[in-house]
């Protein structure tokens, strides 16, 4: 029991990086259509802005608090920033293009990113730094960290105000006017590549603070750490439905959850056949059976073929 | 090179026979630059870039496997290099002291073509009729999943090796022949990577044959309905299902041929060589050299494999004799110019460097009359 | 004109629910073999919502059709409808628009050749010679429907009038029993209406049977043999035209009142 509820806690808190990751592919998804391959290494160079900042700090006997906000603002504004410019660079000359040209100029800036990261902060793994205590609650036989209780926290704020922002607000109309029909909003005034671009800074904040997240949870940091945390949030926003927040939200959960269940039961379920470094397999497996059954995802809308 | 190709394979009867003879004049120029190619870059360059030149023939056949898919049926596939993987596999399971069995190549080769097929229908019969980006993440699942068991599977029993891989693969080789070492021929000395240059050079041409003849065919034409427009394909009595299948059925054999000309040729495999990132090379050769056409493919493949090749020259060497000192990592600059590479090449030629032919006659096409 | 020939297609009780709205419900149409038999009715009456059953695009809900001596339950794959011998076109021109205008006829050729991967590969004698016939078909059909291209030309490089002469040559080329055309005349000036009238004629008279979704009233008074008129998903009169335009319910769904 307290094996299986430990579990529960440790896909959540890994379920809530994945959802807040999925988010910005399936918002840029819902809008453009576009798998923004890149994505991931956002995710990563928040993540090491983040670091950079706390490690700049750390001596200068600033509270802790402080520290950690102005990490937090720097990296997310860097990765806005980059955001941005990633758009207006590799994809807007690309919108009319042929369906697989953007992907390729996405794995370009992936590459890039990734080799820059490593240039300018080195192969080896870095060590996160702890900001809190090491102090966790117990809960019938499991722990949850501070930084744990904190993470899911953060993320369930972060991703109720977007709903609200997306469901509530003009900004939000104006996106899912864009995605629904981009010349047709285009026509009703709607700017729609201001509304693209605020999509992709967006997402980039989301990723910024997942980096940030996820480094904390596991207090290391590594340059190419985006490329397969990019994959699994990617994988998650499909389950979940792709271009549907929720399922983004959902399909992150179920991840988290599948995959740390799946790594705590693996062997238990093959007879001892398959260790837990079949993990991945086993949310693989998930995922393409959830898709044979459900063909748009969880949440995703059943799309009438239009004939 | 496609046309005068496409000439000689495709003779059309209704060329003009002078036309016909400059065709063949062109291909005898081909076959002589192709054959004497090898000795040429190992005089010019060294045996290392001969090695570069058969890795490059073993890339242009996985990336016209994949044409298939991606080009031809309109299929985005990220898990190619799982078929790769298994005909590299299923050549060094059965060829090498791994189990102590040692087929010889021309019974494991069609063996491994024919297991990728398999896997290729195994995972295309419940999963074709996901829409593209669907389609996309469990192919690209298909892929990690093939990894992760070719890793893992060392224990209980020990199948794969696991992450070592498997070494001491037998070389390709028929009777006493052999293409691992030396061979003398006719009084000329023809090293183990200039011979398989020829071998890897007749499979390639093979390829090309194939994938040229079924662009050009009913089933062809079915591909490229279902790419252009799935729904009106069905309605017009294609069984699109079938029709997919079938593309994803020969991409993966192709897959898995490349795959055990590779074993045969490295020696060793381990998971390693088949991870995400080879797929999405492989995908970026299809895509930069221009999606469904043949010519641009081979072009995409040999400058995914050459560029790397030569930034890495570029960015020791150059940078050593233009600045005098090495300022950047010469890993990383070679990395970056090949990002960078990507993007400019996309920016400026979206639909690839050499897009299909469909692409070019619309712009040969008179404009539509106004209604 | 129509002979009392067999029915070709005799539609029961089919139904059809988007969600919580009903498309169709209980429309049962008989269509004779060898007429032109039109579907009229306001938008949103259902009237693609029923071709697209009738050729597989959908999945009926409730009802059955039979079509020849086979009876569908409204669930069959598009390709089995086509392979049997319902032919369509679409509302909204759905032709493969990067491909020629010759291969886009002989990919309605598709079904009934033969040749496999291994033909492709080799082509040898029976491939060459299938090839050969379905271009030469595919040829035929476009004189036949009107258009005097090069066959090399791409099809979205036609003009609008000929891009939907060139889907109803590439339905013809699968061999239909019934030819299905979701308003054809559409935004088609009047010469043009004019001819695809007598291009329709043509293909009835060569014992192909003509179903006709079409908002010119002209058109389908002038054309069709019989008519029903849709709304709201359900039938509201059959008949021939004279009987139609008369009718008080078709008036009143017609003005809206």
């Amino acid at each position: 029991m307290d094996i299986f509820l430990q579990q529960i806690i440790n896909g959540l808190v890994q379920g809530s990086v994945y959802s807040m990751v999925a988010l910005g592919y399936t918002m840029v998804y819902g809008i453009l259509g576009l798998i923004n391959f890149a994505h991931g290494e956002i995710v990563m160079i928040g993540a090491m802005v983040a670091l950079s900042v706390i490690q700049l700090l750390t001596g200068a006997g600033f509270p802790i608090f402080f520290i950690l906000l102005i990490s937090l603002m720097l990296s997310m504004i860097v990765c806005m920033i980059l955001g941005y410019s990633m758009e207006r660079i590799a994809y807007r000359p690309l919108r009319n293009a042929p369906r697989l040209a953007p992907l390729i100029t996405a794995i370009g800036l992936s590459i890039v990113l990734q080799t820059l990261a490593m240039m300018f902060w080195g192969r080896e793994y870095h060590s996160f730094p702890l900001l809190f205590t090491n102090d966790s609650v117990h809960i019938a036989g499991a722990v949850i960290t501070e930084v744990q209780i904190i993470i899911i926290t953060v993320a369930l704020v972060m991703m109720g105000g977007l709903l609200i922002l997306v469901h509530r607000t003009r900004l939000g109309r104006a996106m899912r006017a864009v995605a629904e029909n981009p010349s047709a909003a285009a026509l009703m005034g709607v700017n729609s590549n201001s509304v693209i671009s605020i999509t992709f800074v967006l997402g980039s904040a989301l990723a910024a603070i997942a980096g940030i997240m996820i480094s904390a949870n596991y207090g290391i940091v590594h340059y190419l750490m985006g490329a397969l945390l990019g994959l699994k949030a990617f994988t998650a926003a499909v389950l979940g439905g792709i271009g549907n927040l929720r399922g983004a939200m959902l399909g992150g959960l179920l991840l988290g959850l599948i995959e740390s269940l799946g790594a705590g039961y693996i062997g238990d379920l093959s007879g001892g056949f398959l260790g837990s470094h079949y993990q991945d397999v086993f949310a693989f497996f998930v995922l393409i059976a959830v898709l044979i059954f459900r063909p748009s995802g969880l949440l995703g809308e059943r799309v009438a073929e239009r004939a | 090179m496609r046309n005068a190709l496409k000439r000689f394979l495709i003779i059309d009867k209704r060329n003009a026979p002078n036309q016909k003879r400059l065709a063949w004049a062109a291909f005898a120029v081909l076959a002589i630059i192709l054959l004497a190619l090898p000795f040429a870059i190992d005089g010019l360059f060294g045996r290392g870039w001969v090695r570069v030149l058969d890795f490059a023939l073993l890339y242009i056949m996985l990336a016209l496997g994949l044409n298939i898919v991606v080009g031809y049926a309109g299929l985005l596939d990220l898990g190619y290099v799982a078929f790769f993987a298994v005909g590299a596999y299923c050549y060094a399971l059965l060829g090498s002291p791994q189990f102590g069995i040692h087929l010889p190549f021309w019974i494991v080769l069609p063996l491994g073509a024919l297991l990728a097929c398999l896997f290729g229908i195994l995972l295309g019969a419940p999963t074709l009729r996901l829409r593209g980006d669907y389609l996309a993440i469990v192919t690209l699942g298909f892929g990690e999943i093939i990894r992760i068991f070719l890793n893992n599977l060392n224990a209980p029993i020990n199948i794969t090796n696991g992450p070592q891989g498997i070494s001491m693969i037998d070389s390709i080789h028929l009777g006493e022949f052999s293409l691992g070492r030396t061979q003398e021929i006719f009084g000329i000395t023809f090293p183990a990577a200039h011979l398989h240059y020829y071998l890897f050079l007749i499979f390639t041409l093979l390829v090309i044959f194939v994938s040229l003849r079924l662009q050009d065919s009913r089933i062809g034409r079915a591909w490229a309905a279902i790419r252009e427009d799935e729904i009106a394909a069905s309605a017009m009595g294609i069984n699109t299902r079938n029709i997919k299948l079938l593309a994803f059925a020969m991409g993966a054999t192709f897959g898995g041929l490349a795959g055990g000309l590779f074993a045969g040729f490295q020696g060793f495999v381990s998971p390693e060589s088949f991870g995400l990132t080879e797929s999405i090379m492989i995908l970026c050769m299809v895509v930069l050299g221009g999606m469904g056409n043949v010519g641009g493919v081979v072009l995409g493949g040999i400058l995914l494999v050459v560029i790397p090749e030569l930034t890495r020259h570029l960015a020791g060497t150059a940078q050593q004799a233009l600045l005098g000192k090495t300022v950047i990592d010469p890993e990383s600059l070679r990395m970056l110019m090949f990002g960078l590479a990507l993007i400019l090449i996309m920016l400026w030629r979206p639909a690839g460097l050499w897009p299909s032919s469909q692409r070019r006659r619309e712009l040969i096409a008179p404009a539509p009359p106004s209604v | 004109m129509t002979s009392p020939a067999a029915t070709l297609l005799k539609i029961s009780g089919i139904e059809k629910r988007f969600g919580g709205l009903t498309a169709l419900s209980d429309v049962s149409l008989h269509i004779q073999a060898g007429e032109i038999y039109g579907l009229i009715g306001p938008n949103g009456a259902g009237k693609t919502t029923l071709f697209n059953i009738l050729t597989g695009l959908y999945q009926a809900d409730g009802g059955k059709f039979l079509f020849g001596d086979i009876e569908y339950a409204g669930r069959s794959k598009p390709h089995i409808l086509a392979k049997a011998g319902i032919a369509r076109t679409f509302q909204n021109i759905r032709l493969f628009s990067n491909m020629t205008i010759l291969e886009n006829v002989m990919v309605g050729c598709h079904h009934h050749s033969h040749t496999g991967i291994w033909g492709a590969i080799t082509r040898h004698k029976n491939a060459r010679n299938e090839e050969q016939q379905i271009a030469h078909r595919a040829a035929e059909l476009l004189i036949y429907v009107g258009i005097n291209r090069a066959h090399h030309m791409l099809a979205k490089n036609l003009s609008y009038g000929e891009q939907r002469r060139l889907e109803i040559a590439r339905a013809l080329a699968t061999n239909p029993k019934l030819l299905a055309l979701d308003e054809p005349a559409a935004g088609m000036n009047a010469t043009e209406t004019d001819s695809l009238k007598t291009l329709l004629q043509t293909i009835r008279n060569h014992g192909v049977t003509v179903l006709l979704i079409e908002h010119d009233v002209k058109l389908v008074m002038g054309l069709c043999d019989r008519i029903a008129v849709l709304d709201y998903g359900k039938k509201i009169a059959e008949g021939v035209p004279s009987e139609v335009r008369n009718n008080p319910a078709v008036i009143a769904a017609y003005l809206g009142g």
